[in-house]
């Protein structure tokens, strides 16, 4: 059923029929709507099986599901921002915990100074948790990755939180025409919750229990290596979606004029822009591709050296920063294609919910390609630091 | 069937575990326990070395108020309630410092059972104090020095602050009254909400008694006034437990180490004497000496 | 394959009774079956679970478990009777020359 609805409706819904068990969280711009949308259901009966509840925190929200996921129950929470990073402690937790509790991650700025605006500065923070990461482009992937979080933090493979990340306000607050899954079409995709191990009377077992050194560092191992086959499960996850729903939006990556010379890699609603940019900039003559990044963590690398590694010019277009350093995203992507060749131009841009313009992203660009444009921040205004 | 099994880790002599057991034992082990880092943590969940016979969870230090709740309506979500009863157990700096979520599992209302074992300090990390480290006690974090005697606070009334919330079912308790921990704990099971129900557990290590002396010393604090054992239901006071002859805090006191500064130190005897004002104004406050 | 581990640390039950912790105090706690009257009070207090009153026939006395006993005191102070004494372990009784 198609229907123009805005970024929020799009992912509860999503959620909805995917029949949680407990939902829970803090109101934050932008992600509040997904929850209200949330709460509106449970108030009219809608989520069967269900409690909704309103935590006082967002670190109480995530605490709250942990002691749900880990008594087998299906859980969400949503947040964004300074509620993630508070969120931070207890999702490493719920990480090392192996509770695939699925998070929606409208990825707004991090304080100071305050900024309800977007840019992905938030979800960088927990790169290392042992969570996926994937990022969407529109509401319509948005929609429909939140059935296939589900199957593949639950797979016996993984077993770890999932969060998706869609763009503040652009995404979310956005309308958009959005086809608008049936139940009977979710259920048939994702099967009921039923974890092997949970907490229950019937076989009591210990969750949460602490490893001397002796031990400890095999967990961490067995962690990495489920992120490692997460990247299996994630492919085979999202071609399974494909036929399903007959929406193919591509695996880890989906690339854009393969054939090309130079590429532009992001992630995230910036790739809708960066479609149009990168046609026009081929009409002009330039050979450039486009690379969409969707599976952040785990790291597709494997993917990236096959796709990337006889590029001549690569642009990165990073939307946070690891200050002292540089952009997130390239940081990555060098470690990912060392000892390849291509040269890599690091771009920080459109930070704490700042526009380009698509005149402006082409002419940088084009500059780029052609050898005018070097790395670093684009699109601010040059200023003089001051006391006052 | 044991609940809390043998070879667990505690000093010889600790006071958790005799409350641990006697909670459990009085839930027929239909429970299901969520503990913050601490103590009981440490000495009951290690890897491999499991001592919890009934379903456990540690998260973290600061949110077990918050996890209890998430079991509790996922068991309700899926249609389990019947399962058990859970249960916190957490230290009195889990509770009364640290525990950010403790007010939420009040506020909604949670069907959690939440014990508060109170040894009136960060003892698993060496004794330091936390809000419910009385006055003059000497920690590491509040040491004897040349301007500071030990603890130079109250001890945070979180009977109060339970209360204030509303909880339908509060009370204290101590490990040295098995029978009385048995039959609160029963009443708060079949009370629906977050009930709180705070335990005195002596420390053999932090205060420096031996474990011979751990009854003595516990009956001693109850006998002083100084840990009034009371029961709340819907706010009324329920039960008292009075004394006849209340003892003065001195025979309390004398027998720690972590107040035998209060006795060797010049300035000892105005805190002593504070201390004392606290035990009566317990006293009054709960009505607790008996008329001769 | 050396070891196996559980995903994300989980425990079976119960495990620490294979840790004897007999071994940890230099007393043990010893029960006068004569003056025991079986009323449970050590077994509540017990903080390692270890005394337990067992029946024999047609006697029922309190029996600890040195496998576990810490030697800490607390069922002997609690003990209205006087049926539990704390007495050194063999190991500890060294003669000074």
């Amino acid at each position: 059923m198609k229907k123009v609805v805005r970024g929020f409706y799009s992912v509860a819904y999503a959620v909805k029929l995917c029949r949680p068990n407990v939902v829970c969280a803090y109101p934050i711009t932008p992600q509040t709507e997904i929850v209200e949308n949330l709460a509106e259901m449970y108030a009219n009966g809608e989520l069967e099986n269900c409690r909704y509840i309103t935590a006082e925190s967002e670190f109480a929200a995530a605490s709250i599901l942990v002691g749900a996921s880990a008594a087998g129950a299906r859980t969400f929470t949503a947040t964004c921002s300074q509620g993630l990073i508070l969120m931070s402690e207890v999702l490493f937790n719920a990480a090392g915990m192996r509770l695939p509790i699925v998070v929606a991650n409208p990825n707004r700025a991090l304080s100071a100074p305050l900024s309800i605006w977007n840019d992905l500065q938030d979800s960088m923070v927990l790169r290392d948790a042992g969570i996926i990461q994937v990022y969407v482009e529109s509401n319509q992937e948005a929609h429909d990755m939140i059935p296939q979080a589900y199957k593949i933090a639950e797979d016996k493979r993984v077993m770890l939180p999932f969060m998706v990340c869609l763009d503040g306000f652009k995404l979310t607050h956005a309308h958009e025409p959005v086809d608008l899954l049936e139940q009977s079409l979710v259920d048939e995709f994702l099967p009921p919750y039923r974890p092997e191990v949970y907490l229950t009377t019937k076989k009591p077992v210990a969750f949460g229990c602490y490893a001397p050194p002796n031990i400890y560092m095999e967990f961490r191992v067995a962690m990495q290596r489920a992120m490692e086959r997460a990247q299996g499960v994630i492919e085979k996850v999202f071609r399974e979606w494909a036929e399903f729903s007959r929406r193919d939006w591509g695996g880890h990556l989906e690339i854009v004029y393969p054939e090309s010379r130079n590429f532009v890699i992001a992630m995230g609603s910036l790739v809708g822009l960066l479609r149009k940019v990168v046609g026009e900039l081929r009409k002009e003559g330039l050979s450039i591709g486009l690379v969409k990044l969707r599976t952040f963590r785990p790291f597709p690398f494997e993917d990236l050296r096959r796709v990337l590694g006889n590029a001549e010019k690569i642009i990165v277009i990073d939307r946070s920063v690891s200050l002292g350093y540089e952009g997130n995203l390239s940081i990555e992507l060098k470690s990912a294609l060392y000892g390849l060749s291509p040269e890599i131009i690091s771009m920080i841009l459109c930070l704490g919910g700042r526009d380009i313009s698509k005149e402006n992203l082409e002419k940088i660009l084009r500059n780029a390609v052609l050898g005018k444009e070097g790395s670093g921040f684009k699109g601010y205004i040059e200023f003089e630091e001051v006391v006052p | 069937m044991r609940f809390f099994g043998r070879g667990h880790g505690a000093c010889p002599g600790c006071g958790l575990t005799i409350a641990v057991r006697n909670v459990l034992e009085a839930l027929e082990g239909k429970c299901f326990v969520a503990n913050p880092t601490g103590c009981l943590e440490i000495i009951s969940s290690q890897y491999g070395k499991n001592a919890w016979g009934v379903p456990y969870i540690h998260s973290l230090f600061d949110n077990v108020a918050a996890v209890a709740s998430g079991i509790s309506e996922a068991l309700k979500a899926m249609g389990r309630e019947d399962e058990g009863k859970v249960v916190v157990f957490a230290g009195d700096g889990a509770t009364a410092d640290i525990g950010l979520t403790l007010h939420g599992m009040f506020d909604r209302n949670h069907d959690v059972i939440y014990i508060c074992l109170d040894n009136e300090a960060y003892q698993n990390t060496g004794h330091q104090q936390s809000a419910l480290t009385p006055l003059g006690e000497a920690t590491t974090t509040t040491p004897v020095g040349k301007i500071m005697l030990g603890k130079m606070g109250r001890k945070k009334d979180m009977i109060a602050i339970a209360l204030a919330h509303g909880s339908p079912y509060v009370a204290t308790s101590s490990a040295v009254l098995p029978a009385d921990i048995r039959r609160k704990v029963k009443k708060a099971a079949g009370i629906v909400g977050a009930k709180y129900i705070q335990i005195h557990c002596p420390c053999v290590t932090g205060w420096g008694i031996d474990g011979k002396e751990v009854v003595k010393v516990g009956n001693l604090a109850i006998e002083t006034a100084l840990y009034p054992i009371v029961e709340f239901e819907n706010g009324k006071l329920l039960t008292v437990r009075k004394l006849k002859d209340r003892k003065p805090v001195e025979e309390y006191l004398k027998l720690q180490r972590r107040f035998r500064h209060l006795f060797t130190n010049p300035e000892g005897k105005k805190i002593i004497a504070e201390i004392q004002r606290i035990a009566d104004a317990n006293a009054l406050k709960y009505n607790i000496d008996l008329k001769k | 394959m050396e070891i196996k581990i559980n995903i994300g640390a989980i425990s079976e039950p119960l495990q620490s009774e294979k840790l004897k912790t007999g071994d940890w105090g230099t007393e043990w706690a010893v029960v006068d079956k004569e003056k025991c009257t079986a009323c449970r009070v050590c077994e509540q207090f017990c903080p390692d679970g270890c005394i337990e009153v067992k029946k024999f026939g047609d006697e029922e006395y309190a029996v600890v478990d040195y496998n576990y006993c810490k030697g800490c005191g607390v069922c002997a102070s609690v003990c209205r009777f006087e049926a539990i004494k704390m007495e050194l372990k063999e190991l500890f009784k060294i003669e000074v020359c």
